[in-house]
This record gives C-alpha cells, sequence and structure tokens, in this order.
C-alpha cells in the first residue's frame, strides 16, 4: 500500500530477538521478527497481553527494561544500524529522529516542570535554536496537537491537564525535533471513546502533514483498522501475519487473526455466540514444539506439531501458517477439546 | 503495558520460589543465616554445651577470678578458654547464656511489638475515621521519643510501683514490654498502609457482597496480604530489640546481673575494662556485634526479596 | 420509564450517591476552600426485568460503576430507593432476611487480578459464598458444588487445589464467576467483566456469560464502556453521562435510531472494524468534572444542539420508542431522528 517497492524502508527490522534471562533459563519475548517501515507510512502492531509488541516497540527505541535484552538480529534506521549504539548516542536518536509515545501520558511528563519548559529542553536538546525561538517552536507545536489557549497553558504544568489534553502534550514533545518515526505504544488505552477517536485522528494528521512514520503498538484492533497502512499480527513472540490492513482485517490468512477478526464483537449482526479462540497464548515457558498456535488451532496437521512456519506469502499478505506453503500442513490433527 | 502485565504475570508466578533463589544467589545472606543459625543454636543449647554454670553461686569460686583468656594468655585456664570475670565465671559460659537471654527478650519483645501494632493497625486501617485517627495520632506522639527513652520510662514507672526485690523477679517481663510497647508504631504504620490498599481491592470487595462481617474480612482476606512486610520489619526489630535490651541492660535498668544478658556483660566488664581485664566486655560486645549484624543482614535481604519492584 | 406493569425484578428509583471528596476540615478553614462534593450518581431510575441484560454504558467517570457497587450495597445510596424481587433493600430486614437477599444477587469485577484473594486456593475462594451462607450440608457436599461450579465455567476440578496466580487472565475471570455462582443468585452485577481481558479472551467470557444466563435464568446489570459488546450481550441498553441517564432504549433500537446527541456521539466513536472508509468524528471537548457539573442538562457544553433551555433547565426523562430520553431539543422535535444502518463484518 504505502510501500512503493523502490523506496529504501525508513526503519528496518531483521530477524529481531529480545531475551530475558531467568534462572529457569533464558525466555524468547521476541523471535526473529523481521518487518520494514516506509517513510510517511503507518505499522500497526497488534497482539495480545505478552505477544511481544511492546518489547518490539521498546527494543526500537532502546529502552528495553533490564534484563530483557537484544540477543540477535538488527534495527537500522535510515539504514544506519541502532541497536548497539551506545547509551548516549542512542538518546540522542531517540529524541532526534525517533519519538516515543506511551499509554500513560504522565510517565512521559515531569510533574515538576511547566510543558513548555519541558519542550523547549527538548527542543533545544536536539536542535540549534536560541531560548526565544524554542518557546515560539513549543508553541507551535501545541497548538498543532489542538491545544486550545496554547499560549498560556503552555506554562501550565502536568496535572493541570486532562488525559486527553496531556496526551497531545506528550505527541508534541515527540515531535519536538522534527523525527522521522514515532513509536507509539497503546497511545489511545488510558483515553475514554471520545478522547481516543481525537487522538487518533491527530496522530493520522501530523503523519500525513510531516511524512512522519508511524509504529502504532496497541491491543486495539479498532485502532489499527482506522489508522494504520499495514498491520503486523504478533503471537507467542513471533509474526503471525502481516500485510496492507483491510485484506488483514477484511480477509486474513493465518487461522490466528481469523480467530481474532471473528472474536471481536461487531455491530449490524447479533449473534448469540461470538466466535471463539478456545484456550489462553502460551506463556514464554510453555511455547509448543512446531507453530506456537497448534494447540488453539482448529486447522492444524501433523506438521504443525513439528515444525515452525516463518512468515510466506499468503495471497495479500504473508502469513506464518504451513496452510499457504507448497507442502500443506500434513495429516490433520484434531484439537483436543479445550473444555474438557 | 499489555506486554508488561503478561510479564509481570509470570513473575508473580515465580514469586515464592523466587525468595529460595534470591537466597541462594547471595553469599553474604547464606553466610548471615548460617552465622545465625550457630548462634542461635549454641545459645538455646547452652545448658548442654556451656563448660559451666554461670548462673549457679555455688558453682563459683573466687580463686578462678580474672583469669585471662586461656586461648591467648599463658596465664590463663583451659578450664576457661575466654578467662573468667572477678567473681570467677567463666565468660564463655555467660556468653552462651548470656546471648539466651538476649535472643529470648528479644522475639519476645518482637512478638508483643508484632501483636500490638497488627491490631492497631488493622483497626485503623479497616475502620479509619476517628479510631484510625486517634491511634494514628498516639503514634505521631510516641515517634516524638527514641525508643530507648519510652523503654526506660515504662521500666521506671514499674520500678517506681514494685519493690526492688520484686522487680529482679519480673525484670525480664517488664523489658519485653518495655521494648515491644516502644517498637510497636513501625509495624501499626505499615498494616495500616497496607490494609488501606488492600481494603479497596476487588477481593474483598467480593467478601462484602457477601456479607461477610468486617472482623472476618479483616483476619481472614486483609491480614495474609499484608504479612509480607510485616516479616521484613520483624526481622529488622529483632536486631533492634536485643541492642535496646542491651542497652538498657548496660545502663542497669535492664536484667539483674545475678542472671547476666549480653548488656549487663559487657556493663559489668566496663567497670573493670580501665584495669586490663578487656575480655570480660570484649568478648560479650563483639558477640552482640555479630549477633545483630547477621540478623540484620538477613532482613535486609528479605527485604529485597519481598519487594515486588526488585523482584 | 415505569411501565407499570409490576413484573419489574430489579427497579431503582431516583438513586442517587455524592462523595465528599473535600479537604480534611482544618485545611478548608485555613485555605478557605469551599467543601467539595463530586455528585457520582445523580438520581437515575432504572427497571430490569427477570432474565434480561440491562447495560449501562458511558465513559469514564460517569458514575456507571458506582451504580453498580450501590445496587450490591457497597455504598449505601445518598437518596433515592433499590427495589430486588419487591424487597426494598435499605428497609429494616433481619440478618436472616437480608443474608437471603444478598445471596440472591451477586457481583463479578473488573479486575481478574484484584478481584480474587491472592493467598486463598482456588477452592475456599469459590466455597466461601457456600461456606457463608451456610448452602452445603457437609464436606462432601461442598466438595461436590465447588468441583461442579469450576466445570460450569470450563476449569477442571483440579484447578481447586491452585492459587490465582497459576492461571491466566482469562481463567481468572471464570474463577469469579464461579464464585459469584457459588450462592445461586438469580441477579448479577457485572462491572467491565471484560475489559481487562484481551478479545479473544473476552470472547469466551461473554459466551460463557450468555451460557450461564440461559442455563441458570440469570439477570445481568452489564456495566461497560465498549459499546460493540453492549450491543452484542444486551436486551436494553442505558447511556450514563456525569451521572445522570440520558438515554434508555432496547439495544437494537439505541444502536439504530440513537435519539440522545450523546448517545449519537458515543455510536460516532465506535471504530469501523468493516473498513467501510467510515470516518470516526471526532467529538470535540471533554467529560467535565463531576465537582462542578455544568447547569441544566450537563452535556450542554458539548452539545451542537444546546440553546438557552438546555443551559438553565434540566431536561425529564421522556418515554419514546420503548425508551427514554432527557432531552430537550428531542422534546421540542428540534432534533430529528436519525437512521443507522451497519454493515456486518463478515
Amino acid at each position: 500500500m504505502a510501500t512503493p517497492p523502490n523506496n529504501p524502508p525508513l526503519l528496518e527490522v531483521k530477524n529481531l530477538r529480545v531475551e530475558f534471562p531467568t534462572r529457569r533459563g533464558t525466555l524468547l519475548a521476541v523471535d526473529d521478527v523481521s518487518f520494514d517501515i516506509a517513510p510517511g507510512e503507518v505499522l500497526g502492531v497488534v497482539g495480545e497481553s505478552g505477544a511481544g509488541k511492546s518489547l518490539t516497540g521498546n527494543a526500537i527505541i532502546g529502552l528495553l527494561e533490564p534484563p530483557g535484552r537484544i540477543a540477535g538480529g538488527e534495527i537500522r534506521l535510515e539504514g544506519r544500524r541502532i541497536d548497539n549504539l551506545p547509551y548516549e548516542e542512542m538518546r540522542k536518536v531517540r529524541g532526534a529522529r525517533i519519538g516515543a509515545i506511551f499509554q500513560d501520558p504522565l510517565t512521559s511528563l515531569n510533574p515538576l516542570y511547566s510543558v513548555g519548559h519541558q519542550l523547549v529542553e527538548t527542543i533545544q536538546t536536539h536542535l540549534p535554536l536560541s531560548a526565544a525561538e524554542a518557546r515560539t517552536r513549543a508553541l507551535d507545536l501545541l497548538k498543532e496537537v489542538g491545544i486550545p489557549g496554547a499560549e498560556t497553558r503552555i506554562d501550565h504544568y502536568p496535572h493541570q491537564f486532562s488525559g486527553g489534553m496531556r496526551q497531545r502534550v506528550v505527541i508534541a514533545l515527540a515531535l519536538c525535533a522534527g523525527p522521522r518515526l514515532i513509536v507509539a505504544d497503546e497511545p489511545t488505552t488510558a483515553l475514554d471513546v471520545s478522547i481516543q477517536a481525537q487522538i487518533i485522528a491527530l496522530l493520522k494528521r501530523l503523519c500525513r502533514e510531516h511524512g512522519t512514520a508511524v509504529m502504532l503498538v496497541t491491543h486495539d484492533m479498532g485502532v489499527i483498522a482506522e489508522t494504520a497502512d499495514r498491520v503486523a499480527v504478533m503471537y507467542a513472540g513471533r509474526i503471525a501475519e502481516i500485510g496492507p490492513v483491510r485484506d488483514v482485517v477484511k480477509h486474513a490468512k493465518h487461522p490466528y487473526t481469523k480467530g481474532l477478526m471473528g472474536s471481536i464483537p461487531s455491530l449490524g449482526v447479533r449473534t448469540e455466540r461470538l466466535t471463539q479462540i478456545d484456550g489462553a497464548m502460551p506463556r514464554l515457558t510453555e511455547i509448543p514444539q512446531g507453530c506456537a498456535f497448534n494447540p488453539r488451532c482448529t486447522a492444524r496437521g501433523s506438521r504443525c506439531l513439528v515444525e515452525r512456519p516463518d512468515l510466506m506469502a499468503a495471497g495479500t499478505t504473508r502469513a506464518a501458517c504451513w496452510l499457504h506453503d507448497r507442502g500443506g500442513i500434513g495429516a490433520p490433527v484434531v484439537k483436543e477439546t479445550a473444555d474438557a | 503495558m499489555a506486554a508488561r502485565s503478561a510479564l509481570s504475570g509470570w513473575l508473580h508466578r515465580a514469586a515464592d520460589s523466587d525468595v529460595w533463589w534470591s537466597f541462594k544467589s547471595s553469599p553474604m545472606t547464606v553466610a548471615a543465616a548460617v552465622a545465625t543459625f550457630l548462634i542461635v543454636a549454641v545459645a538455646f543449647l547452652s545448658p548442654v554445651l556451656a563448660p559451666h554454670t554461670p548462673f549457679d553461686p555455688a558453682t563459683l569460686s573466687l580463686t578462678d577470678g580474672l583469669k585471662p583468656p586461656a586461648m591467648l594468655s599463658a596465664d590463663g585456664d583451659w578450664a576457661f578458654p575466654l578467662g573468667t570475670d572477678d567473681q570467677g565465671r567463666d565468660i564463655l559460659s555467660s556468653i552462651m547464656y548470656g546471648t539466651r537471654l538476649s535472643l529470648v527478650v528479644g522475639l519476645a519483645s518482637v512478638v508483643v511489638a508484632m501483636t500490638l501494632g497488627i491490631t492497631l493497625g488493622l483497626l485503623s486501617g479497616y475502620l479509619g475515621g476517628a479510631v484510625d485517627a486517634l491511634i494514628m495520632r498516639v503514634a505521631d506522639v510516641q515517634l516524638t521519643f527514641p525508643a530507648i527513652l519510652v523503654a526506660l520510662l515504662i521500666d521506671g514507672i514499674v520500678r517506681g510501683i514494685i519493690s526492688v526485690k520484686r522487680h529482679d523477679e519480673i525484670a525480664i517481663y517488664v523489658i519485653v514490654g518495655a521494648i515491644g510497647l516502644s517498637f510497636w508504631v513501625q509495624y501499626a504504620r505499615t498494616v495500616r498502609g497496607s490494609v488501606m490498599v488492600e481494603k479497596n481491592k476487588e477481593y474483598v470487595q467480593a467478601a462484602r457482597v457477601i456479607g461477610l462481617s468486617p472482623l472476618l474480612i479483616m483476619v481472614r482476606h486483609v491480614l495474609p496480604n499484608v504479612t509480607g512486610p510485616v516479616l521484613v520489619i520483624a526481622t529488622i526489630n529483632l536486631g533492634l530489640a536485643i541492642i535496646t535490651e542491651a542497652t538498657l541492660s548496660f545502663l542497669g535498668v535492664g536484667l539483674p546481673s545475678t542472671e547476666p544478658s549480653l548488656g549487663t556483660l559487657i556493663r559489668l566488664g566496663n567497670e573493670v575494662l580501665q584495669s586490663g581485664d578487656w575480655w570480660i566486655t570484649v568478648f560479650p560486645g563483639v558477640t552482640l556485634a555479630a549477633l545483630v549484624l547477621a540478623v540484620n543482614l538477613l532482613g535486609d535481604w528479605l527485604r529485597d526479596a519481598l519487594n515486588p519492584k526488585l523482584r | 420509564m415505569p411501565d407499570g406493569s409490576g413484573t419489574q425484578f430489579v427497579r431503582i428509583a431516583g438513586l442517587k450517591r455524592y462523595f465528599d471528596v473535600s479537604a480534611p476540615w482544618l485545611v478548608r478553614m485555613i485555605e478557605r476552600r469551599p467543601r467539595q462534593i463530586v455528585q457520582a450518581v445523580d438520581g437515575i431510575d432504572i427497571e430490569i426485568a427477570k432474565g434480561e441484560t440491562f447495560s449501562l454504558v458511558g465513559e469514564s467517570g460517569c458514575g456507571k460503576s458506582t451504580v453498580a457497587r450501590l445496587v450490591v450495597g457497597l455504598y449505601p445510596p445518598t437518596a433515592g430507593t433499590i427495589e430486588f424481587d419487591g424487597n426494598d433493600m435499605a428497609g429494616r430486614h433481619s440478618r436472616a432476611d437480608m443474608a437471603a437477599l444478598r445471596r440472591r444477587m451477586q457481583m463479578i469485577f473488573q479486575d481478574p487480578y484484584a478481584s480474587l484473594n491472592p493467598r486463598w486456593r482456588v477452592f475456599d475462594i469459590i466455597a466461601e459464598p457456600i461456606r457463608a451462607f451456610g448452602l452445603s450440608k457437609d464436606k462432601a457436599d461442598l466438595q461436590k458444588r465447588v468441583e461442579d461450579l469450576l466445570r460450569q465455567v470450563r476449569l477442571t476440578p483440579a484447578d481447586g487445589r491452585k492459587f490465582p496466580h497459576e492461571f491466566s487472565g482469562g481463567q481468572r475471570q471464570r474463577v469469579s464467576i464461579a464464585r459469584a455462582l457459588a450462592s445461586q443468585p438469580e441477579f448479577l452485577v457485572c462491572d467491565e467483566p471484560t475489559s481487562a481481558l484481551d478479545v479473544s479472551v473476552q470472547a469466551q467470557i461473554l459466551n460463557l456469560m450468555v451460557d450461564l444466563q440461559r442455563r441458570f435464568g440469570l439477570t445481568y446489570l452489564f456495566i461497560s464502556h465498549n459499546l460493540a459488546v453492549v450491543y452484542h450481550i444486551s436486551t436494553r441498553v442505558g447511556v450514563m453521562y456525569l451521572g445522570r441517564l440520558v438515554e434508555v432504549a432496547p439495544t437494537e433500537t439505541l444502536f439504530t435510531r440513537p435519539k440522545h446527541p450523546y448517545t449519537r456521539m458515543l455510536l460516532d466513536t465506535i471504530p469501523d472494524l468493516d473498513m467501510t472508509g467510515r470516518q470516526r468524528s471526532p467529538v470535540a471537548g471533554e467529560v467535565p468534572s463531576p465537582i462542578n457539573p455544568p447547569s441544566g442538562c450537563t452535556f450542554h457544553p458539548r452539545c451542537p444542539f444546546a440553546n438557552d433551555r438546555c443551559k438553565a433547565e434540566r431536561p425529564k426523562a421522556l418515554s419514546i420508542e420503548g425508551g427514554t430520553v432527557a432531552c430537550h431539543a428531542i422534546e421540542e422535535g428540534r432534533l430529528p431522528v436519525e437512521e443507522r444502518t451497519y454493515v456486518a463484518n463478515s
């Protein structure tokens, strides 16, 4: 969709692995994840809790919480490797080239300083501007993210803003140095539905106007459907399916994506029962052999029990499922009833 | 956030055995535990292990008085490896019996402080309102006095009421009560804080929907969930209580010299320290320091091991 | 409003709950600050028929969770009455009568991590209501009841020996449901029971709740902010805004012929999963503080149809199309009813 093949990608993630060493062995929380983001593109990353989507985002912005660490693969921003940069250099990249937006706006804002102070400080760290120029830019940013009365609000403290307004300030903060990429981790989850729509509209508008690419990490398929160009569906630390958002939402190829879409209650048809995927995503310590989804899959075969599928072409999307391999799934295996 | 909650989910699941794991992986803690165990074992087995019975005046002989430690001086007598005091009491045996007394007083006063603190903390946190205000103001006032002063005060009052002879008999109860009373505030505050967090959790509301009485809810639901921090305080307080007892005894208002605790021994030794008989005070002092250090190290470790943020 | 048929199972009338969030007396005196009262629930009337699912929707802070807690008696109401099967819950009841009433209504909570005592085994958690109401004859009977409950929520009897932390969020919510069912209630108050769960697990829990309702003839008061979930599960829906009910209607009517401007606004915020290209129209403004709610109709500052009457006069509930609406614009016919259609997500 927004990835013309001749355009070099803005962000390249190749075979990324994120590990958590524990005393019971090392847990692989992100396992061999690869994707690109083109300039100006919005890539949605969706998945259930513990699927590894936030860790992938944190790995890209260099903010993995210890003891988590990148154990393999590489991350390139505009062709330059950023996964092995020393902390100080990564900090500069994070402010200037990559902006970050988190779920809780309060964690991104220092309660002791006015929002203007924080904006000016960030701007001056990354751009060669005088204090007055930086303040003018801060004011422009606040106006751009739709803060009413920005001239007075600029000197207010974070607690004087409502949740939605705070998230706007955080977005302004992320935009300070004119980054090429914004990693937004559940930016609307803590907000009320009416505010969610406002923030999504704002993000979309800003990306369009500035040509900023966005990696949008969320568990909310609705947000993805409205905002993203492409979507990656993660399951148990791997990408299960990736492709243009419309195709993934309407014509999913991976049984997990299908189940996920079916389990979302939709308006228009009131069915007695929702489609449900039995069971739950395995813990990182209990990921089964073969395809991680096989114990919950209604379409599994003998091959799925032993061999782990990588992403492969599946119509308009790419799915990690043997159904789309020439070799097939092998002999069908009847799913044990999870409810027995 | 979604990923983090799942992460903390399995971290919590592993929590129970994590305590054991963090214990094993800290050599300092293991050393402290071994030291504590040895001191406690030797102290409580002192009637069996000790070469002499220092509290029995019949076994004492003044001719054995002020012998230096046999292991360090040729003047010593190997019947008294750490020497004797002016009464001819074996220092090693006195330390063993004294440690036992110090431990008993320490443990008992921690139990008193804990019982009082937990009860008042639960009431304060769960009932709130005037009860809470009253208990917490009393706690505030008490906190403005050092614990040792409170203990001195209580001991002084008891001494004023009963005769000296009677006092020596009940000295141990008085001191346990005095130390216990001076340490309850910390438990009460911690428990109150935890209770105020727990009582708004949905599992407590679920119990209220069933219609359980506040007392049952406090005891069955809230109490088991506030024991972690209490355990940490108790361990750290054990060291403090032993020190407080030693200090009181050193000042002469603690246990009588007929049944000396470590603090009493240090005081007795201190009186003759100027004449060069250093061993009478130094060996009990070293024992006291080792015991309190070991217990405190255990407490520090326990605090870290039970802290969900560090897990 | 009341249809006067007298068959209502749960009847809530004029329910109010104010919270005093003032600073302590001394601070107020010194800093000359006024008392601050949050009008969390400000006079609502709801009637729920036996066997139906009545849902309350609204944004955070609208008072829907407070209503849930008032109904099960976790808070006493400031004013108004709650009648359950003809019994006034605030009336004089003997201890035994009160216990009998409590047994018949239970609650399912939002957070599956906080709603189970982490120190208790699942067996004891589920057995607690049975023991508290003295419903089992002996130990064997108790054992059997708990095992049956575990099976009903699709867990196994062996799960009873485990602690809550050994389960996933969805499984914990099943335990929570089993506990709520343990006293054989007829009425369940469900406060956002699926909002902390992932969508695939949400579907499992919603299906389970529907199955249980059919099996035991349960009546649900369902609290949620998720309109798609509400659409799926409810018989009738009430929309709350700043402590008041602005609209009540049968589910299909509410979603296809919404009347109140706030209901329409909420419906506009439902994400478009059908990829029809429908744009969510972001609504201006945010929910005002319930400490000093706007005068008249509390929605007037955000309402595109507000006039002077809306600023001054609180609108009364108006019966219309099997439901009620509290809106001057509707009453005066200034606001035509609009039809909405939805494309099924195939």
